[in-house]
């Protein structure tokens, strides 16, 4: 028997989706919260270096597992079957939270020109970079919302880029570690404005979860404290609270039905069991991430969208985006290594825009700490890795190295894709997403430029040997996969207003980084967090007497 | 170090994937129909292979790899802390996709070892099973007797899997003792709480 009706579907459980059943549920709407994956804890992997959500070589710790493969262009016209956690799967975490259980938390607001890409600098050959229909002052209060209500520890005060803001952090600021500290002495000899990264994990006691221990293994691990604030901890909760919200976990989205006149009538699912479930709603939003979101929506064919929902234009899967990390490493004579996790505590926003020559760039920030197998390919061009000189550099340098790294906006490319398989399918029997294409040109100059930076700033620091990390022209994606159901005001050239709404289909919804036009030159979580605030703020302003306007 | 640079997949796919699995359930069958006091007899009698997948030949040469890869020297290495049975282990599971590739990469390093370096690899003196390692990391190896995986791949795969050994987690069967942490000065199991707090 399928489940009584109900006002609103949100497809997946993540940074976007948690938020908006949350604002939904809140608004008086009642809501199915449907998520391919389960609660997940710190309990069933703990620390381990092999299985997490970075460094997935025994398998991915928060999903999703080989039930959900993907197909890869590995070279012109040849393609591959991969696994979740292979490389060129692109993953994001399958779980209640998704990415924000396991993520780095760095709660990054992007900058007034990161949302004018276009109109700052045009648009180099051969990409589709483009202004959003919205501006930073419009997301503003929703970006305060998710630093409140999800809870950030940071301070802008020393950093003079930092976008306008009318309330400060509702906690403090974290400490710099020893990386921290010997970094912003060299950051100020060198002219730079260095300040303390700001983070979505409790600096102090807030909202019933305890403050952050300094774990080793943070990024890219659940934490043992519940210090660490996603969705898991926070929206989700609040949304199941309210008594408005049924979350449904291990259950697998397959299509958005839409009628013949163009309405969403809900969500055909397989619960848990493997039965085939179908969720009648008012409306549907989905947040299922860049890849997952538009392979629903390619998925969901009808009368009037034969090639999917909101793909009359053939913008649906485009523009896949991530970002194009560059940096550098470096070796101290001196220890660096204190333990005091996550590592990750300073940064510098200096070369986000005016650079010479390019356009945007990318934040700055001294790496998580480097555990020891992936310590073992850190290495200057041309050192031997393995042997007897190995193992002398892993006990050497092993507590005595710095990381820089910046994630560097990315020029959208139309062909950098997601397309529906026409082949393989997922073990419920769903086509599954295949990828495509490659970065820009451009990236690759801008990351020569920020890893050229970041080379200076560990020199000034005393490296005595250093060398820089440059991206590939290989497909983005991954963890900050972004782009494919852009926003915008002409529906020829964007899936959804400025609201998330897809065109055409009046009660169909995006709340993800599906959404972002582009995706700045910082990690995306917080962004994506400010819009779910912003689409269900929305949704909630056109719901009246029971049914959207 | 964030979103991972897409690489070129391992190739094979489902089908393979599901003929390994096909293949073991069959094994586990076999040996559930075969409860008796004869199969018991037989496994008393004749010496059980000591690993999951590789034959002792293999594992045998597989550890004399893992020796020069992460050496012991005044504290132990990969070899002397369960890299082998580490590998062994996953090949029944994470890494499953990769058992043809050490079957195969396996028996072309056996033979070139002999073919070109003119005797078994754990004959070899010191210097001669480093020089036999390099050729192989640099393709230098004599190209007819490398197929599928290539000289280069297979080195680049057992390098990766020897140090996902000896640095993982010992609960995956390398890293006895916690040998690297050791060596590398990391308290592990981590204490929560303990020297964690920041300084006020």
């Amino acid at each position: 028997m399928d489940p009584r009706h109900v006002n609103a579907v949100v497809v997946g459980a993540g940074a976007g989706g948690g938020i908006v059943a949350k604002e939904l549920s809140e608004g008086g709407l009642s809501v199915v919260l449907l998520e391919r994956g389960d609660w997940v804890s710190f309990e069933t992997h703990g620390q381990d270096e092999l299985l997490n959500q970075r460094t997935t070589v025994l398998g991915n710790a928060y999903g999703p597992d080989d039930r959900s493969p993907r197909v890869c262009e590995t070279a012109p016209g040849k393609w591959a079957v991969v696994m979740p956690n292979e490389g060129g799967y692109a993953n994001n975490a399958a779980c209640v939270g998704s990415g924000t259980v396991s993520y780095g938390a760095m709660a990054w607001r992007y900058m007034e020109k990161d949302f004018r890409m276009r109109s700052t600098y045009g648009a180099p050959e051969g990409s589709t970079l483009e202004d959003w229909p919205i501006s930073y002052a419009d997301l503003e209060p929703f970006y305060e919302k998710a630093e409140w209500e999800i809870g950030v520890s940071g301070d802008m005060s020393a950093n003079p880029f930092s976008p306008p803001r009318r309330r400060p952090y509702p906690m403090p600021a974290f400490a710099y570690n020893r990386e921290g500290v010997m970094l912003e002495a060299a950051a100020k000899r060198l002219g730079l404005h260095p300040f303390p990264i700001p983070m979505l994990r409790n600096s102090v006691p807030r909202a019933g979860r305890n403050a952050c221990i300094h774990n080793r293994y943070c990024c890219g691990f659940a934490c043992p404290n519940n210090a660490k604030n996603g969705t898991q901890n926070t929206a989700i909760p609040a949304a199941l609270a309210t008594g408005n919200c049924e979350l449904r976990t291990n259950s697998i989205a397959s299509e958005i039905v839409v009628d013949d006149s163009g309405r969403a009538r809900g969500v055909r699912y397989f619960d848990a069991d493997g039965g085939a479930r179908y969720q009648t709603s008012d409306l549907v939003v989905a947040s299922g991430g860049a890849i997952e979101t538009a392979r629903l929506l390619l998925n969901s064919k009808s009368r009037l969208f034969p090639n999917g929902a909101g793909n009359r234009f053939d913008w649906v899967g485009r523009n896949l985006q991530g970002h194009a990390y560059s940096g550098a490493d470096g070796l101290f004579e001196e220890e660096t290594f204190d333990d005091v996790g996550p590592g990750a505590t300073i940064a510098i926003s200096d070369f986000n825009h005016g650079n010479p020559g390019i356009r945007g760039g990318a934040a700055l920030c001294n790496e998580f700490i480097r555990p020891p197998y992936g310590f073992s390919g850190m290495r200057p061009p041309g050192a031997p890795s393995w042997g007897k000189a190995h193992k002398d550099y892993q006990r050497r340098y092993f507590k005595r190295s710095v990381s820089i790294r910046g994630p560097v906006q990315e020029m959208p490319v139309f062909d950098a894709r997601m397309q529906i398989d026409p082949s393989v399918r997922d073990s419920w029997g769903i086509p599954v997403a295949r990828l495509s294409g490659s970065r820009h040109p451009h990236d690759i100059e801008i990351g020569r430029q920020m890893a050229a930076r970041a080379e200076a700033w560990l020199k000034e620091a005393g490296a005595v040997t250093t060398w820089t990390n440059l991206p590939g022209l290989g497909l983005s994606g991954g963890q900050h996969q972004a782009g494919t159901c852009r926003m915008g005001n002409d529906p020829k050239i964007s899936v959804t207003d400025k609201h998330g709404r897809v065109h055409d289909i009046d009660n169909l919804f995006v709340s993800d980084s599906s959404l972002h036009v582009t995706n700045g030159g910082f990690n995306p979580a917080l962004t994506i967090m400010a819009l779910g605030f912003w689409v269900g703020y929305h949704i909630n302003e056109a719901w009246k007497g029971g049914k959207l306007g | 170090m964030g979103a991972p640079d897409p690489a070129p997949a391992g190739g094979g796919g489902l089908s393979r994937r599901a003929a390994l699995k096909l293949g073991m359930v069959g094994v586990i069958g076999a040996a559930v129909g075969a409860g008796s006091t004869v199969a018991f007899a037989r496994m008393v009698r004749r010496p059980q292979p000591r690993y999951r997948f590789l034959s002792d030949a293999e594992a045998s040469l597989l550890t004399g790899i893992c020796e020069q890869l992460i050496p012991r020297d005044d504290v132990a290495g990969a070899a002397d802390t369960g890299a082998v049975d580490f590998i062994d282990r996953q090949l029944g599971g994470a890494y499953g996709r990769h058992r043809q590739a050490y079957r195969a990469g396996l028996e072309s390093f056996r033979r070139t070892c002999i073919q070109a370096h003119g005797a078994p690899f754990q004959d070899l003196p010191g210097d001669g099973r480093i020089g036999a390692l390099r050729s192989i990391e640099r393709g230098e190896a004599p190209a007819a007797l490398w197929g599928e995986p290539s000289q280069r791949d297979f080195f680049s795969m057992v390098l990766a899997h020897t140090m996902q050994g000896f640095y993982g987690s010992p609960r995956h069967g390398g890293n006895r003792g916690y040998a690297s942490y050791r060596m590398l000065g990391l308290n592990y199991p981590q204490v929560l709480g303990q020297n964690r707090y920041p300084k006020a």
